[in-house]
């Protein structure tokens, strides 16, 4: 696993309370994770913080997936 | 009923801790509290939220609502009220906090002000913050479509709740209220803002004997944390349902001191107007009143003021009261207190024993001798009706009775 993977699937397991197993590259955050609107936004500010990044809200919209977040931080931080 | 406190994590461990007279305050463990002039308080012990609330669900609650939503739920069950099938629209939640989530506040302005300047706050920030939150989730968990809000006025937040429980349901609004009041404060900011304040006991060699209202060498108070809960229901839909009846409240009674902010008026004024107001709400005679849990939080000047009017309410009938205060033992839960002191009449009605004033060593020669104070040990008694009094900063004045129930 690459370091921004390990680091992305951490913070969700953190932040949703959900098992590393369930935290596959095309779980849906809300559909899958459980998240709801709040901690989609918790999630993209974690990120944010942890890889000094800033991400911006029309990029964040397109955030739904783990695969998403990390091919997105890969580009980005 | 249900109680978190500094002496008991439930309503049967806090009444029996009531009883026993235990002191629930000791040094400070939620913070390094060495460099602050006092360096206890009354904390909740051997309490993890883990054991009520699942870890994700916890994480989105400050300590005030966490507390909140245990003694809720005790109050919940304990009530079987859920187990009637009740019409959900016709429960209602009024909470009382004087403050609310001061934890949650204290953490996120230190994230943004120690880090770099990035305006980057939590979104649970603003909901777990604001006071009103716990009644929203206590509504969500159960579905309690009722009337749903939080009152604040400081140290008598949740005696406005309760008597704000009590109008709502006398008025035909709702069949049943869940109230009570929950505080969260034993953290840098509010032991600093109390501190500067000069309100809280510095008795750092003696934390256990630090609250001591009555007595001559009293010097402040003792912050607690905790919550009290109570599910006011209306008498005929309580019967229906075969309900277990604690007491019935029959009065409340509020005022305000306009007179400082801090300070209580010197002559108990707003003190003596909210007992008269109870007292009439209730339409009981001041001599039908057997105990008062008075607001008594062990500063030099509002245990004098309170006296007073009490004096001057209950003439000579203020020497055949007991009076308790049981912040003694539990500390002083602001927004928490009138709940679980509440609570203390209530048990106090059904057990026909006034908790005690714990901490008594040395008589004040500014209080009348002949008043009975329930020094160090509990009193049995018959306690028909009970009278508690919380009084908030700000000049806020309340007053709740209860009475025994009997069909």
């Amino acid at each position: 696993m690459s370091d921004i993977k390990t680091r992305v699937v951490a913070i969700i397991v953190d932040k949703l309370g959900v098992e590393e197993s369930e935290v596959t590259a095309g779980a849906s955050f809300t559909n899958d994770l459980g998240a709801d609107s709040l901690d989609t936004v918790e999630l993209i500010m974690e990120f944010e913080k942890e890889f000094n990044i800033a991400i911006p809200d029309d990029q964040a919209e397109n955030i739904q997936t783990v695969g998403d977040a990390i091919s997105y931080i890969e580009k980005n931080a | 009923m249900g109680a978190l406190t500094p002496i008991g994590n439930t309503l049967n461990e806090y009444w029996e801790g009531l009883l026993a007279g235990k002191s629930g305050a000791a040094p400070i463990q939620q913070y390094d509290a060495s460099l602050f002039k006092t360096q206890f308080a009354c904390e909740l012990k051997n309490f993890n939220i883990e054991d009520f609330i699942d870890r994700k669900e916890a994480r989105k609650l400050d300590p005030f609502a966490q507390y909140a939503m245990v003694s809720a739920t005790e109050a919940v069950v304990d009530s079987a009220i859920m187990e009637s099938n009740p019409n959900l629209d016709r429960i209602g939640v009024i909470w009382g906090s004087g403050i609310g989530g001061l934890k949650t506040f204290q953490d996120e302005a230190q994230a943004f002000f120690g880090g770099d300047g990035t305006p980057r706050f939590n979104p649970f920030f603003i909901p777990k913050m604001i006071a009103d939150i716990a009644a929203g989730h206590i509504s969500i968990k159960y579905g309690f479509r009722g009337p749903n809000y939080v009152t604040v006025s400081a140290c008598a937040s949740s005696t406005n709740a309760i008597i704000d429980a009590f109008n709502t349901i006398r008025l035909g609004k709702a069949d049943a209220i869940v109230t009570g009041g929950s505080e969260a404060c034993v953290n840098e900011m509010g032991m600093g803002g109390f501190n500067a304040l000069k309100a809280l006991s510095t008795r750092n060699d003696s934390p256990e004997t630090a609250s001591r209202p009555f007595d001559l060498d009293r010097d402040g108070f003792v912050l607690g944390e905790g919550s009290g809960a109570l599910i006011l229901e209306e008498l005929e839909h309580a019967l229906a349902r075969g309900a277990k009846i604690y007491a019935e409240v029959i009065g409340g009674g509020m005022s305000g001191d306009a007179y400082h902010i801090t300070a209580p008026h010197p002559d108990g004024l707003g003190a003596k107007n909210t007992m008269l107001a109870a007292l009439d709400d209730a339409n009981v005679a001041p001599s039908e009143i057997d105990y008062i849990n008075v607001h008594g939080t062990s500063t030099p000047l509002g245990d004098i003021a309170e006296v007073k009017a009490i004096q001057q309410v209950f003439g000579d009938h203020a020497y055949d009261l007991n009076i308790s205060s049981t912040k003694s033992m539990t500390g002083h839960l602001l927004g928490a207190a009138g709940a679980i002191e509440a609570i203390a009449c209530i048990m106090a009605v059904q057990h026909d024993i006034v908790p005690p004033t714990i901490n008594h060593f040395t008589d004040d020669p500014e209080l009348d001798p002949k008043l009975n104070f329930t020094f160090n040990a509990p009193q049995k008694r018959t306690v028909n009706v009970a009278l508690s009094n919380t009084f908030g900063f700000g000049g806020h004045n309340t007053s709740v009775i209860v009475k025994k129930f009997s069909k």
